[in-house]
C-alpha cells in the first residue's frame, strides 16, 4: 500500500473521504452500500457490474440524475444523492 | 463538432493501447477513446492503492504524447462510420479512414434466486468495484462461478483486505487437471497461475461446486452453495460470482459488421488480419472472441499495423495470434458450463434487473422482440446487456435489438446534435 491524497465530499448530505481517483461508488459504499437505487418495485439495489454495463450503481451527482456512480470519479465537494 | 483522424481506436484496454500505439509509430494521427475515466481495460484498470503491474505501466508509457487519448469518451451512435461520443460535458463525432473497435468484454452474469440482493455482485465485478475503492477490509467474500478469472479477482480482494471464505469453480476437478495440465504450453499463463496460487495460500478452491441460492432481506446474508457432497449454507458479506465473459459486439453490430454466431454468445467477425466485415473497420481483442490478455496485446498490435498501412509487419504477427487464440479453444472447453446453472433461476427469479421482470413472465414468448412488447424485458438502461447474454446463455432466445442506437442511454442534445445534418430541410 501506499500513501495516498484523499477527497472528501457529500453522499446524501454525510461527509466522507475517500482516496483520490476512487470512484463515486466506493465512496457510497461508505454512506449507504446496500441501497444506490430503487428498482421499479421498490426494491434496494447496489453495484452489479462494477464496469459500466448494468447500471445498477445509478445515482445523482451535482444534480445530474441517472449516473453510473462506478464510472465517475469523485471530486472535491462533490454532491451525491442515492436514489437519483 | 466534428473530429477527423487517420485511427480511431475504442477501447483502452491492452488491444486498445497496443493498436494505438502500433498505428502511431507508422505515422498515423490516432485518437484513442474509452468510456472509463482512465486508460487499462479491464485487466489493468487502476488501482486506487495498489502499482499497476510493470507490463501496464509500460503499455500506458507507450502511448503518452504520441496519440490523442480521450477518457470519458463513450461511443454511443454511428452513422456509416462517423462515430458519436458523448463526454460529460457534450458529444463529438468523429471521421477516421480507420476504426479499431478494441470493445472488450464484460461478465457473464446468470440469474440464481436472490441474485438481486445488494453485496451480489459479478467476480471481476467485485474486482472493478475494488480497485476504484470501494472498501473490503475484514468483509467476508464467497467468490463463485467459472473460470481462471475466479483466481485473478479473489488475489485482488485479497489484497484489498477481503476475508476469502473460498473460491467455487463449476467445473468438475478433472476439467480443471485437465486444463492445469495444458497451461504449460502458455508460460505466461503458468507463471501467472503459480503467483496466484501463492497469492491465495489458504483459501480454499472447490471444483464442482456453485451458489444455488443467496438469502437475506434487504441486503445479502448468506449463500447455499452445492457439491458432491451435497447442499450448505454459509454466511458472507459479499457474493463474487461470475460465470465467464461475453464479448462487447453492440458497437460493432450498429457499425453493420457481421457478427460470428458459434456460440450462443457472439463476437465480432474478422479475417485473418482482422478486418471486419465494413470496409475501414477493424476488431482486437476480447470482441472477436474471449481469450485473455495475450491475444489481445498481440491483435492489438496486428490491428494497428493493418491501419497504419503496414500489412506485412501485420502479417509477422499471425503465428503468434494463432497460439495465443488456442489458449481460447482450451478455456472454452475445460469450462463449459454445468447444465444446472442453467435451471436455477426459478418463475420469481428477476430475470430483467432494470425492469423487474420475472422468469416467468417471459413464458411464451419466442425471441427477444416479444419479450420487451410483453413483459418491457431489456427495455431498461442497460437495454439488455445483462438480461439478454443470460437469457440466451439459459437456452430462451438470443439477444435482439442489436442495431438499434444509442448504444447507451444518452442525453438528447447528444443525439439531436449528430442527427440535425441529416434532417431534411422542408420547402416551403
Ligand atoms: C470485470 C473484468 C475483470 C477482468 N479481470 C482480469 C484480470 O484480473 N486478469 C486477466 O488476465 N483478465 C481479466 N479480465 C479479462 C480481460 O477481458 C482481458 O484480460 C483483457 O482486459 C482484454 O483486453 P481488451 O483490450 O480486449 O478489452 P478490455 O480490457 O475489456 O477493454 C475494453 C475497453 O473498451 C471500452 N469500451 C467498450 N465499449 C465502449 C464504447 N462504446 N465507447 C467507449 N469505450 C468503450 C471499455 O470501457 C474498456 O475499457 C477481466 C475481464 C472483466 C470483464
Ligand atoms: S455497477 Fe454496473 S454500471 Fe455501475
Amino acid at each position: 500500500m501506499t500513501a495516498h491524497a484523499s477527497v472528501r465530499l457529500q453522499v446524501d448530505g454525510q461527509p466522507v473521504e475517500v482516496p483520490e481517483g476512487a470512484s463515486v461508488a466506493a465512496a457510497v459504499a461508505r454512506v449507504a452500500p446496500t441501497r444506490f437505487r430503487d428498482s421499479v418495485h421498490g426494491a434496494p439495489r447496489a453495484p452489479l457490474c462494477g464496469m459500466g454495463v448494468c447500471f445498477e450503481c445509478r445515482v445523482r451527482i451535482d444534480g445530474r440524475v441517472q449516473l453510473r456512480a462506478c464510472m465517475v470519479p469523485v471530486r472535491e465537494g462533490m454532491q451525491v444523492d442515492t436514489h437519483g | 463538432m466534428v473530429e477527423r483522424c487517420d485511427v480511431a481506436v475504442i477501447g483502452a484496454g491492452p488491444a486498445g493501447l497496443a493498436a494505438a500505439r502500433t498505428a502511431a509509430g507508422h505515422g498515423a494521427r490516432v485518437l484513442l477513446l474509452d468510456a472509463q475515466p482512465r486508460c487499462g481495460g479491464q485487466v489493468w484498470r487502476h488501482d486506487v492503492a495498489h502499482r499497476a503491474p510493470h507490463a501496464a505501466r509500460s503499455a500506458i508509457r507507450a502511448v503518452g504524447g504520441k496519440v490523442d487519448w480521450r477518457p470519458h469518451h463513450q461511443v454511443v451512435a454511428a452513422d456509416g462510420r462517423r462515430l458519436l461520443a458523448e463526454t460529460p460535458e457534450g458529444a463529438v463525432a468523429i471521421e477516421a479512414a480507420h476504426v479499431v473497435l478494441a470493445t472488450g468484454a464484460r461478465e457473464l452474469l446468470l440469474p440464481f434466486p436472490g441474485w438481486t440482493l445488494p453485496g451480489v455482485t459479478g467476480a471481476g465485478g467485485l474486482q472493478a468495484l475494488a480497485k476504484q475503492g470501494w472498501p473490503l477490509a475484514g468483509k467476508r467474500v464467497l467468490v463463485a462461478g467459472s473460470g481462471p478469472l475466479l483466481l485473478a479477482a479473489a488475489a485482488t480482494l485479497r489484497r484489498h483486505g477481503a476475508e476469502v471464505l473460498g473460491i467455487h469453480e463449476q467445473a468438475s476437478a478433472a476439467r480443471v487437471a485437465a486444463f492445469a495440465a495444458q497451461l504449460w504450453r502458455w508460460p505466461a499463463r503458468a507463471l501467472q497461475a503459480a503467483r496466484l496460487r501463492a497469492a491465495l495460500t489458504g483459501v480454499p478452491y472447490r471444483c464442482g461446486s456453485f451458489v444455488r441460492r443467496a438469502f437475506g432481506t434487504t441486503q445479502l446474508e448468506g449463500v447455499e452453495l452445492h457439491d458432491a457432497h451435497g447442499t450448505r449454507q454459509i454466511a458472507c458479506d459479499h457474493l463474487a460470482v461470475g460465470y465467464g465473459l461475453v464479448p462487447n459486439i453492440e458497437l460493432a453490430a450498429l457499425l453493420g459488421c457481421a457478427l460470428d454466431h458459434d456460440t450462443v454468445h457472439p463476437r465480432v467477425q474478422a479475417d485473418e488480419l482482422l478486418r471486419t466485415s465494413v470496409p475501414g473497420v477493424l476488431a482486437a481483442g476480447e470482441a472477436v472472441g474471449v481469450a485473455g490478455l495475450a491475444a489481445a496485446r498481440i491483435e492489438g498490435a496486428l490491428a494497428g499495423h493493418v491501419a497504419g498501412g503496414n500489412e506485412a509487419a501485420a502479417r509477422a504477427l499471425r503465428p503468434a495470434r494463432v497460439r495465443a487464440r488456442r489458449f481460447a479453444a482450451l478455456l472454452a472447453r475445460q469450462f463449459a458450463l454445468d447444465p444446472r446453472l442453467r435451471a436455477l433461476a426459478d418463475a420469481g427469479t428477476i430475470v430483467c434487473r432494470c425492469e423487474d421482470v420475472p422468469l416467468a413472465a417471459l413464458d411464451g414468448c419466442v425471441d427477444a422482440r416479444s419479450a420487451r412488447l410483453v413483459a418491457r424485458c431489456g427495455m431498461g438502461a442497460c437495454q439488455g446487456r445483462i438480461c439478454g447474454a443470460a437469457l440466451a446463455e439459459l437456452g430462451r432466445f438470443p439477444r435482439g435489438g442489436l442495431r438499434r442506437p444509442p448504444l447507451f442511454p444518452a442525453r438528447l442534445a447528444t443525439l439531436a446534435a449528430f442527427l440535425q445534418p441529416t434532417i431534411p430541410e422542408i420547402e416551403p
